[in-house]
């Protein structure tokens, strides 16, 4: 293909505006929607041009949501709060048990070792909705119900797989002759682990975090099912926003925007490392 | 300082045996190579020395004390490795200090510092290993390797990876740098000639079993068999088969259809039904005068080679043999016809079945 003919520049140019149209206008419409009035956005036909307000954004923050129907209490900085809690909470405990079981399953060949390596990877096969009823009459048994250790455990089956799968390609990709040039140099495999393999595989551990970061954020059954709502993230919190006088087309293109916003610089400031990271190999020095 | 000692060491992965019975001794100051084709089992055998296998048997004493069971940062060995293992994260002062610094040493800065002047690398320290050419890398890992003062130094092909022009320099100057040291080094090498200019023994290991422990000229002038004779020497040892008989008191064997005599020696102990016969290329003569064990043959081609003119010689039975001689003794060209001979006592005899040689010819003394 010819990339400098101006034939070929101008229809490369409409194919990619194309993309970023098709994959860019809900992200665009929502913020536009955010900062208008229901009205505003019910109105047919919509218009680009309008008068922007926060109050939408008051509303969520102030968690008083003004309705046809009257004053409705709104939870949703503390969902908020709630999808921090959880989503780092569960990175940061899958990271601990999945970054050593990661270095175990890459570095030592032992008795079943692919098999339960391949079982965990199957917790991210099966539909969350196939174990969400035992997992809740479970969850009440055992006292977890409603707690923040009860779903940071849960979201384990969401993060634990991805990091522990991400980050033993790496292990993989480092050769072990680094780590017994340390070894051999005094140091014992604790620090061989500490110092040479976790630096080494920074980037493909830093990627796996966020992913699952990002995937447990997004996490929706778990939480609607196990917590209430006081421990409820933001992906359930939005739920408030059907009311019984209508849907708050405002409210949720704010909140949509704000839950939105944290992964999404997470992940704008992290791109280097995610492309780097994802892409196998990438680490040899 | 600590002599290193292996004591009959097995080791085998499933069905694929890596050493049967490697018994071998390395004094302290003292530089074994070990030699052998690739997948020999020479690798294998430094990393058991090293703690990354465990042998399946036999024991491996450091200074008379077993170190088998001791993981490897108590062993007191260092190494280089082929593949240099650098620590990619640090610079090359941090790569060599870090034996250092695992030991609380005092000084590390003084001695990594004269170490690196030792090795020329003292305007590289600051970079990071992917700065480095593969000669600086090289250098930086047997600094760190030599730093520590280990009483076991292992090198795994140190030079396999670097540029001919800096392998020869590294073979002059390594022999002297490892002998500073006063430690047990034991060398792997894929290469005879490095082999040869590092090493005050060759351990020659084939298939797992060591095949010949002797002195470079020795292994070259004798070797214990037919596979030891081909891995050293480049073009190889020429062989032919021959069935040696008596003729008027005198050895002789029939090579090509010419009666060759061969040095008088313990006749009877060549008496065999075949032998394999070889000489090897640089002992082999080409002229144009015939005479008394002149072998009739007919130059293939020419190949120049270094400063030598390697020739391919073909007798009138079609068996063919190499001769590497200088050009200028060379008096004939590619078609010509020529006689071929060798000093008797530059031939070799092996036994056809085994491949041990027959004690026959003492050859060239051993130094």
């Amino acid at each position: 293909m010819d990339h400098s003919s101006l034939a070929g520049r101008i229809f490369r140019g409409i194919a990619l505006a194309l993309v970023l149209v098709f994959f860019m206008f809900p992200i665009v419409w929502i913020l536009l929607m955010s900062f208008q009035s229901n009205e505003q956005i019910l109105r047919i036909p919509p218009r680009l041009l309008f008068e922007p307000t926060l109050a939408n954004y008051e509303a969520l923050i102030s968690g008083q949501l003004k309705t046809a129907a009257g004053n409705l209490q709104l939870t949703f900085m503390r969902n908020l709060m709630n999808s921090f809690i959880l989503s780092s909470a569960s990175v940061i405990l899958a990271l601990l048990l999945g970054v050593p079981a990661a270095y175990a399953f890459a570095r030592f060949k032992f008795k079943l070792g692919e098999t339960i390596a391949f079982t965990l990877l199957s917790f991210r096969f099966a539909p969350p909705l196939l174990v969400l009823l035992p997992l809740s009459l479970y969850y009440q048994q055992l006292g977890l119900n409603d707690t923040y250790f009860g779903i940071v455990w849960v979201y384990q089956l969401i993060a634990l797989p991805l990091i522990l799968w991400i980050v033993r390609g790496y292990f993989e990709d480092i050769s072990p002759d680094i780590e017994h040039a340390y070894r051999l140099a005094g140091h014992s495999w604790r620090e061989a682990f500490t110092r040479i393999a976790v630096p080494l595989a920074g980037p493909g551990i830093a990627a796996a975090g966020l992913l699952s970061f990002i995937f447990c954020w997004n996490n929706f059954v778990f939480a609607l099912i196990l917590a209430s709502a006081d421990k409820q993230p933001v992906t359930v919190g939005a739920l408030a926003f059907v009311t019984a006088s209508g849907i708050q087309y405002g409210q949720i293109a704010a909140a949509i925007v704000l839950s939105v916003t944290p992964t999404l610089l997470l992940a704008l400031y992290a791109q280097r490392y995610l492309v780097e990271g994802l892409s196998l190999g990438a680490v040899k020095g | 300082m600590a002599r290193l000692e292996l004591t009959s060491v097995d080791k085998s992965f499933g069905a694929v045996s890596c050493a049967k019975g490697v018994s071998l001794t390395v004094e302290p100051g003292e530089i074994v190579a070990v030699f052998g084709p690739s997948g020999s089992g020479k690798t294998v055998l430094l990393r058991m020395i090293a703690g990354m296998f465990e042998p399946d048997g036999g024991d491996i004493l450091v200074g008379g004390r077993s170190i088998v069971d001791a993981p490897p940062e108590q062993r007191g060995i260092g190494m280089a490795f082929q593949n240099f293992a650098l620590f990619p994260h640090m610079s090359a002062r941090d790569n060599i200090a870090s034996g250092l610094r695992a030991t609380g040493a005092a000084d590390i800065a003084t001695k990594v510092a004269a170490m690196s002047r030792l090795l020329k690398i003292e305007h590289v320290l600051g970079h990071r290993p992917r700065e480095l050419s593969n000669g600086q890398k090289q250098r930086t890992a047997l600094a760190r390797a030599l730093i520590g003062n280990p009483e076991v130094l292992l090198l795994d092909d140190p030079l396999r990876n670097v540029d001919a022009k800096l392998r020869y320099e590294m073979r002059l100057e390594l022999p002297s740098l490892l002998r500073r040291s006063s430690a047990a080094v034991l060398y792997v090498t894929q290469d005879y000639r490095e082999a040869m200019a590092i090493a005050d023994r060759i351990a020659v290991l084939i298939n797992g079993r060591l095949v010949q422990v002797a002195r470079p000229e020795e292994i070259y002038a004798r070797p214990a068999s037919v596979a030891v004779a081909r891995l050293f020497g480049d073009p190889s040892i020429n062989l032919s088969e021959v069935t040696p008989v008596v003729e008027q008191g005198r050895l002789t064997a029939a090579v090509a259809g010419t009666l060759i005599r061969l040095d008088a020696g313990e006749l009877s102990s060549a008496m065999r039904e075949r032998c394999w016969l070889g000489v090897r290329p640089g002992d082999v003569v080409v002229t144009r005068h015939g005479g008394e064990g002149a072998i009739p043959a007919r130059i293939v081609a020419v190949t120049p080679i270094h400063e030598r003119a390697v020739v391919l010689l073909r007798f009138a039975d079609g068996s063919e043999w190499l001769a590497a001689l200088a050009p200028e003794a060379l008096e004939a060209g590619a078609d010509d016809d020529v006689f071929v001979r060798f000093a008797p006592e530059a031939a070799l005899l092996f036994d056809h079945a085994s491949g041990d040689r027959i004690g026959l010819s003492p050859r060239r003394q051993a130094a």
